[in-house]
């Protein structure tokens, strides 16, 4: 039953993620990370991640996509075409390298020792495992630090991207 | 059970994945989706080693990655929009000025 979870939110997830590079409309292409987004959170549940599970459904797909989705619409681009010069590599050269890569990975992990301590460790797991509150305990005793490093990052990025998303003031005076 | 191998190989699948729509797309918004692809990709491989090292680490890593995949976007958003206003496409082949 597990292994059928896994298997059909894996074909899910990565069907997804394909179908998102190979469409042309960007709008397709945001609502294919969607549903590729959510089949990883239901591998996310089911590696007993409730806590992050939920974060990426709400701020992957809730938040950050639908800002995808307005810039699209903002810059109304449904079906641009993209015709220009002979790339410097081909395409056949490019999925090559991307193949290849994905080979060298497999067998990385195929080779990879891990310890046999490792199904004891996890059948050992305490029920609220990945739940709300342990996360929390780690954030704010543990990892405070990078923690509150990632607010002042946050409010970085914001000021960022409000000054150069900013229309230049002679400008819009140019527009008038 | 799901044996760890299975997460590890979907993940490394999945970076594969964004990786191939980084450099076959020419829609710079694409290519940004194909980026979130790879983070989550490299979460799901930190979630896997967080289970089955039994240690909830991990969990804290793909939060603090979350927040920076917030930030990057919406800088990296805004400069796409700026890039569109000044040169009206968003296809990666013609921003070429600094091209040798």
């Amino acid at each position: 039953m597990e292994l059928a979870i896994f298997y059909i939110s894996a074909i899910v997830a990565a069907g997804g993620a394909l179908m998102m590079i190979l469409q042309r409309n960007p709008v397709a292409s945001v609502l294919y990370l969607i549903l590729s987004l959510v089949a990883l959170a239901v591998l996310f549940v089911q590696l007993s991640a409730l806590f992050v599970g939920s974060l990426l459904i709400i701020v992957y797909a809730g938040a950050i996509l639908v800002l995808f989705l307005f810039v699209i619409m903002l810059l109304n681009l449904r079906g641009e075409k993209f015709t220009s010069e002979k790339p410097i590599l081909d395409k056949g050269t490019k999925i090559t390298l991307v193949v290849l890569f994905f080979m060298e990975l497999v067998i990385l992990i195929k080779q990879m020792a891990f310890p046999q301590r490792m199904d004891s460790l996890m059948t050992q797991a305490s029920p609220d495992f990945g739940g709300v509150e342990p996360v929390a305990t780690l954030l704010y005793t543990k990892y405070l630090y990078p923690f509150e490093l990632t607010s002042i990052l946050l409010l970085v990025a914001i000021v960022g991207a409000v000054i150069m998303a900013k229309r230049d003031k002679n400008e819009e005076e140019g527009e008038r | 059970m799901v044996p760890m191998p299975h997460y590890l190989i979907l993940s490394a699948l999945l970076f594969a994945i964004g990786a191939a729509g980084v450099i076959l797309s020419r829609n710079l918004l694409i290519m940004f989706m194909s980026i979130e692809v790879m983070l989550n990709a490299a979460n799901l491989a930190i979630i896997t080693f967080s289970r089955f090292l039994n240690v909830m680490d991990g969990h804290v890593f793909v939060f603090l990655v979350m927040a920076i995949a917030a930030a990057e976007a919406a800088v990296g958003l805004a400069m796409i929009i700026t890039i569109f206003r000044n040169r009206g496409t968003i296809d990666a082949d013609k921003f070429n000025l600094m091209k040798w």
